[in-house]
């Protein structure tokens, strides 16, 4: 498990465009931030560039495990659990296909029925994905989040194409993964409800 | 090992599934080989001589098809962001993705031209050659393509400049390619075996390091 998330002075860049600068924040085990701002504001690339896809044109990004300081973006890779805007499904694979892929791919192990129980998809398992809805696909890719058993979850507009019932579901995830001493980031329009920090971009 | 093993079967899965894969590349292969020898008529000396050229230029043509979508589809989807932040590094991933489609594509071309070869009436010998130097070269068709097709994997409709820009560095690979089934017919040492399997060893190689670099800057931007 990592301690902390830590940013310190950092500015987001895409392409030649400044998007935001002197970000600085910390989120410690167990806590979650919302990053709030207009659309442009650079919410993804923030989440891209803590993930480690973007560069970071000044400052830097540490990830804290057990006292020693990961701030190699590949290495700090690691730690990362993704849910980004596309859902990364394919649509000629089955909702328990794909989950057995990933579950592979980061070896984590966890029960899947249970897992597809709990998201709501359970009698879609053996379902090809281009059958889902927007909102299936979302609970699809939050079940895989899940799966992936990682300890710093960056989300992206984790709310989106989801129904109230989904809303909550997101909600009680989130809740339930930084009570296992996890951290959230996540870039929302909608309150996390978690008493959370906010940052605006 | 597990990862690679996962993205590999994933794949391979997914080549023969959402189309595009080895039956597509077997048919255009087919149907290269069934139209030269048509246009260019019964003269079967003709026929044998430029047959394992043929063969090459159509074998490359097809396994061509399907590269565009080695690492775009992944891109588009968002794909390729979970697997850049799985345990696989990316050069393992770039490895994966080369053996798939060296496994759905390069093999299979391989293992049907020996059939096709009866169209030439190419002398045993000279089947075999050609058998054993696509079984060389294509893995490098297959290496040498994840390269480009990682360079132009967010270029909208990439697809179509990719084979322009992949057919002119598979130059060495078909000229040896075909020397090789030439050598055979007549009897005539050239080389081709030796400068055949260095090249395609130093493509393959070499890619997956090139490859994974193509993607991490695609990543960024």
């Amino acid at each position: 498990m990592i301690s902390s998330l830590t940013a310190e002075k950092l500015a987001v860049q895409r392409g030649s465009r400044r998007l935001a600068e002197n970000l600085s924040f910390t989120v410690k085990a167990g806590q979650a931030l919302a990053l709030e701002g207009a659309n442009g504001s650079g919410k993804t690339s923030l989440l891209r560039l803590i993930a480690g896809f973007l560069p970071a044109v000044a400052g830097k990004v540490t990830v804290t495990q057990d006292g020693k300081e990961i701030s190699e973006p590949e290495e700090r890779g690691r730690f990362i659990g993704w849910l980004g805007h596309h859902d990364a499904l394919k649509a000629s694979f089955t909702v328990s296909e794909q989950l057995t892929f990933f579950g592979k791919l980061y070896g984590g192990s966890g029960d899947r029925v249970a897992l597809l129980e709990q998201v709501g998809l359970a009698r879609q398992a053996e379902l090809p994905c281009r059958y889902l809805s927007a909102g299936q696909r979302r609970r699809l890719a939050l079940a895989r989040l899940v799966l992936s058993r990682r300890p710093l979850w960056l989300l992206d507009e984790p709310f989106a194409a989801l129904d109230v019932a989904g809303k909550g579901l997101v909600a009680r995830l989130i809740a339930l993964h930084c009570g296992d001493g996890g951290i959230v980031v996540a870039a929302t329009h909608e309150e996390l409800g978690l008493g959370n920090e906010v940052l605006k971009l | 090992m597990t990862p690679f093993i996962a993205l590999l079967a994933r794949d391979l899965r997914l080549s023969v599934r959402e189309g595009g894969g080895a039956a597509l590349a077997l048919v255009f292969f087919a149907l290269v080989a069934t139209l030269v020898p048509l246009g260019v008529g019964s003269d079967l000396a003709l026929l044998a001589k430029v047959g394992s050229g043929v063969l090459w230029v159509g074998a490359a043509l097809a396994a061509l098809l399907s590269l565009d979508r080695l690492f775009q589809a992944d891109y588009e989807d968002g794909s390729l962001d979970l697997i850049a932040l799985s345990p696989l590094s990316l050069e393992g991933t770039a490895a994966a993705k080369i053996l798939a489609h060296w496994l759905s594509i390069g093999l299979p071309l391989t293992l049907f031209s020996p059939i096709l070869s009866v169209f030439f009436g190419l002398s045993a010998p000279a089947v075999m050659a050609l058998t054993l130097s696509l079984a060389i070269g294509t893995p490098a068709v297959s290496a040498m393509g994840a390269i480009l097709a990682s360079l132009t994997l967010s270029v909208r409709r990439g697809g179509l400049i990719l084979p322009l820009l992949v057919l002119p560095l598979l130059v060495p690979v078909v000229i040896f390619g075909a020397g090789m089934a030439v050598e055979v017919q007549t009897g005539l040492a050239n080389g081709a075996p030796r400068f055949l399997l260095a090249f395609s060893l130093a493509t393959t190689l070499l890619s997956p390091f090139v490859t994974a670099m193509a993607v991490r800057l695609n990543l960024a931007g």
